[in-house]
């Protein structure tokens, strides 16, 4: 058995996923305290490219020490069967001190099942590795926090985002690949019939990093243009509540919440919404949340990072000339 | 074929033995009366009258198989006006919804409202725990039944919307300083008081409306109290009219009739001039179903400086404000079908007196009416309160 | 066609959480306990499944304080059998409960078996994936949409921004349900009361409980809770500075 903390990479269709950069961030955390390598462990069909332009950002590669590779047409694309097969010779033949898996569609169709079938101990949903060897999992929505040793054999974990940023887990060197054995994968009992593209829409809120969002006290269609210009002077895009939609001022890509989509921009701007829990369910990932309502008892305070009174149609135009003159615009 | 895999006659038939007076259902004169009062009749594919008509024609899985009943915002206009006096609102419309809720054709909204009921207590799906929480800093401090566990002269049911929504919370606060200061002898459940049941009655659920309403009658039977006032209308007609039929019988008034009788000991302590023009909303189940309407008004009239206006549809065919019996609950569904709300109509009734102030008595109401000033033109400056805030504000409390 | 459901309760977010006095596990005292949403959607995957193509539903729920509301429930639905497994679940975790179930489901010789994709307290992995690796069945997890036609099943899985990829499984095999087809149907209080009188349950129990492979907590903690906003003051100007000095902060400006 080594110290080396493996890292399983997950890809989908020539991209590599976010979590992978994720979980080689955490590897190198857990790695100072196991004093092993961090090996990133990549299973695919001529997809060694994937070593460099993590997240197809260029000049960059993954953060590790080196790459196993295992190359195999039935690894092209993920299937949990013929990943399974070739990650549980890979395990039972190294013997890594950890093997991290992301929490995902990946990555939770694989671990729990090598668990049993490698006889190998399993944590699942951690956020971060704390020194000395300890991982902090969390549960209950985020609620309740759950830490303890890193298990004494090879420990499977799946990793969540939240405790390291992507970019400490790219560097600047490529790493050495070394290919390992081509496992023979044979009668498989999952295969790939083929994928369904989502729907294209207009502009998809949650991927944009600035969202001035609009509710009920917007009052009426006309205004929706003064957010819009916000939006635009931000560098961002306009998002509303339920009633907005409802009402047509908006289309439903804009909807957030329970029956809308759940955001992540690093700040989320309340104009005129009141916080009721159907809402504030797609806005708890926002970096900070700041909210502008005339009603001091909206709910929507309670989950804002900032909040102000003052009625939304005396700031809003106010707001967006400073926001222009301040980017010299 | 019904849900139930019976006929429409068995329909009929259960109609006529499951609601008080549902035999009067043959004695409909397909008059209209009903479809043209009715304030979302002119959407409904088939409206009460017609409910009728194909029920007698032994059509009734046509009306099953539309979705438009739940457009029925259970107002008990159509009872209230029916020359043949048929229970419209209990038995046609409440039982229809049962039949759809049976065959598993729910609208989303209620049925989270319905299934936070079961499991929570309330619709709101907030934890009984903290049904208590509202009255947290409050001197003197409210009286729990469970924690006191002595007689008091009333015990005040509080309500779902009154014990957990932020707005009505307000009115709930503003009551309990009411009653402190007349003296009252109160005390409330807390954690033990379960939605009264009746608006998820009036939607179709009589298995859950039971559950609830067992519970609470086995809360009331553990303290002793010589009566009951609500808050809310909705829970004043169920403990009054539908409890009694599941054996849980007890004395019972809304808040504003309580507060009427004492007039004489409430005149002298409202000290403050409100100068203002007051409208006041006759809840659907405080005045239509249940003949309440000169107490909330003799209590705004008592206010020193307030005129009272009436508003063109008052007393008896006063417009709901679209949240009873389920309707709170449907509005996303009522919205995608209207693209109006009868809180608005409502809204630009009230700004058409002139009224500075629209005065509610059910806890529905005010975040109804406050979100419907937001959107309708010209009702920036109007104010919604409840007449126990204005009774709280002449008090100078 | 045999289809088993594995249902599980756990913690309902909406009470207050607490730790208990050993600081490494959930308080039980006020633990309201509720079916795993995914697992209420594997449940409604298999009463449409059956309703399409006929097949017959067994549902198996482990004994905890809830489980026969939940079972009962299924049953109004349309689920055929109800299996309660008895034993004492508390602090035990999904290695120990897969293992558990092992022998009822192999016993039942299903060729579909549904389960919630994830539970809100999963530590070690989810009950599905586990019992894949127990029974040697193949997984493939957040599923929304499964048809079964002579002896294979198609099985959409879905991957972030919108992505399905539809496969092909051969069974028997065990699917971790993301979301049914269309979501669960509600079932009348009534219905459910009249299934109390006229369902049975049955009962089994659980062999010894076998922990290895899941994770040793030392403690368990409340992450800081955030707290109310900062409130900002003053005139539309002063008001709007603010906002401008706090986006510059956040590096936005």
């Amino acid at each position: 058995m080594n110290q080396d903390i493996y890292v399983v990479i997950e890809h989908l269709r020539g991209q590599v996923a976010e979590i992978s950069c994720v979980m080689l961030a955490g590897a190198h955390e857990l790695a100072k305290d196991m004093g092993g390598s961090v090996v990133a462990v990549l299973l695919g069909h001529n997809a060694q490219g994937l070593v460099g332009n993590p997240s197809a950002s260029s000049g960059q590669f993954l953060a590790a020490d080196k790459v196993l590779y295992i190359d195999h047409p039935a690894l092209a694309d993920f299937t949990s069967d013929a990943y399974q097969k070739a990650l549980a010779n890979l395990i039972s033949r190294d013997q890594p001190r950890a093997v991290l898996f992301g929490s995902t569609s990946i990555g939770t169709d694989l671990a729990s099942t090598l668990s049993i079938k490698l006889g190998l101990p399993m944590i699942s949903s951690c956020r971060s590795f704390s020194p000395g060897g300890k991982f902090v999992s969390q549960i209950c929505g985020g609620k309740i926090m759950a830490e303890g040793d890193l298990p004494g054999l090879t420990a499977l974990v799946t990793m969540v985002p939240g405790g390291y940023k992507a970019e400490q887990g790219m560097g600047t060197q490529s790493p050495p690949i070394t290919q390992v054995e081509t496992p023979a994968l044979e009668s498989l009992r999952v295969t790939l019939a083929k994928y369904v593209e989502p729907e294209s829409g207009d502009v998809d809120i949650t991927k944009e990093p600035i969202l001035v969002s609009v509710g009920r006290g917007i009052q009426n269609k006309d205004n929706i243009v003064l957010a819009e210009d916000l939006a635009k002077a931000l560098g961002g895009a306009v998002s509303g509540s339920r009633p907005v939609i409802d009402q047509g001022w908006l289309t439903t890509t804009r909807l957030v919440g329970k029956s809308g989509k759940s955001v992540k921009p690093k700040i989320y701007l309340a104009l005129g919404i009141s916080g009721a829990p159907e809402h504030v369910e797609g806005i708890t990932n926002s970096d900070t949340i700041i909210a502008i309502n005339t009603d001091p008892v909206a709910p929507i305070f309670g989950v804002a990072k900032y909040g102000s009174e003052i009625d939304l149609f005396d700031l809003i135009e106010v707001l967006t000339e400073k926001v222009k003159q301040s980017k010299g615009g | 074929m019904t849900a139930n895999g019976t006929g429409t006659q068995s329909f009929y038939d259960q109609v006529l033995e499951a609601t008080p007076n549902g035999e009067r259902l043959r004695l409909c004169l397909q008059c209209g009366d009903c479809s043209g009062i009715c304030p979302f009749g002119y959407l409904m594919v088939h409206p009460p009258s017609r409910m009728i008509a194909q029920l007698r024609a032994d059509r009734f899985q046509k009306v099953l198989d539309t979705d438009t009943v739940w457009m029925c915002v259970s107002c008990y206009a159509c009872t209230a006006v029916c020359p043949a006096q048929i229970p419209l609102t209990p038995g046609l419309m409440a039982r229809t919804k049962e039949e759809l809720i049976l065959a598993g054709n729910v609208p989303a909204e209620l049925q989270s409202a319905l299934e936070n009921s079961q499991r929570y207590g309330n619709p709101l799906g907030e934890s009984p725990r903290k049904r208590a929480d509202w009255a947290t800093g409050i001197l003197p401090e409210v009286k729990i039944m469970g924690k006191v566990r002595k007689k008091v002269d009333v015990l005040w049911f509080v309500g779902d919307y009154p014990s957990y929504h932020p707005r009505v919370q307000l009115i709930t606060k503003a009551l309990t300083k009411v009653l402190n200061a007349l003296g009252v002898d109160f005390g409330i459940l807390g954690p033990e008081e379960s939605s009264d049941g009746d608006s998820q009655r009036l939607a179709g659920e009589r298995g859950l409306f039971e559950m609830l309403a067992e519970k609470n009658g086995m809360a009331f039977n553990k303290y002793e109290f010589n009566e009951i006032i609500t808050t809310d209308p909705h829970a004043y007609n169920a403990i009054k009219n539908e409890y009694p039929g599941i054996g849980i019988s007890f004395p019972i008034r809304h808040y504003t009739e309580f507060l009427a009788d004492r007039l004489e000991q409430l005149k002298p302590l409202l000290k403050n001039e409100l100068k203002k023009k007051v409208a006041y909303h006759d809840p659907c189940y405080l005045g239509r179903a249940n003949g309440i309407y000169d107490q909330p008004r003799a209590l705004i009239q008592a206010i020193p400086g307030l005129e009272l206006v009436e508003m063109s549809h008052n007393h008896k065919n006063s417009l709901c404000c679209g949240g009873g019996g389920g309707g709170m609950w449907l509005d996303g569904f009522q919205w995608e079908k209207a693209h109006v709300r009868l809180s608005e109509w409502r809204v630009s009734e009230a700004l058409a007196t002139g009224a500075d102030i629209l005065a509610v008595a059910c806890p529905y109401e005010t975040p109804r009416f406050e979100d419907a000033a937001k959107t309708v033109q010209g009702a920036g400056q109007l104010k919604v309160m409840d007449v126990a805030e204005l009774l709280n504000e002449a008090m100078g409390n | 066609m045999n289809i088993v459901i594995l249902a599980k309760l756990v913690p309902d977010l909406v009470e207050e959480l607490t730790i208990d006095t050993s600081g490494k596990a959930l308080d039980t005292a006020w633990l309201r306990m509720i079916i795993n949403e995914f697992d209420d959607h594997a449940i409604e995957q298999g009463i449409l499944l059956k309703e399409r193509g006929g097949a017959q539903v067994t549902v198996v729920a482990l004994d905890i304080e809830g489980v026969d509301d939940v079972l009962f429930t299924a049953a109004a639905k349309g689920a055929d059998r109800l299996i309660k497994i008895k034993g004492d679940f508390v602090g035990v975790n999904n290695h120990a409960l897969a293992r558990a179930i092992t022998g009822v489901v192999k016993e039942l010789q299903p060729d579909l078996v549904l389960t919630g994709v994830q539970a809100n307290n999963d530590l070690d992995g989810s009950l599905g994936p586990l019992l894949a690796g127990c029974l040697e069945m193949p997984y493939v997890g957040y599923i929304s949409g499964v048809s079964v036609a002579e002896g294979k099943s198609k099985a959409r899985k879905e991957y972030p921004g919108g992505l399905i990829a539809e496969l092909d499984v051969t069974l028997p095999a065990i699917l971790g349900i993301q979301a049914a087809e269309q979501p669960p149907r509600y079932v009348a209080v009534s219905k459910v009361r009249q299934m109390m009188k006229t369902s049975t349950i049955e009962e089994r129990t659980a062999p010894g409980l076998d922990m290895v492979g899941g994770p040793t907590i030392s403690r368990m903690f409340q992450p800081e809770t955030g707290q109310r906003a900062t409130m900002l003051t003053g005139s539309p100007e002063e008001v709007a500075t603010k906002l401008v000095g706090i986006f510059k902060e956040l590096g936005v400006l």
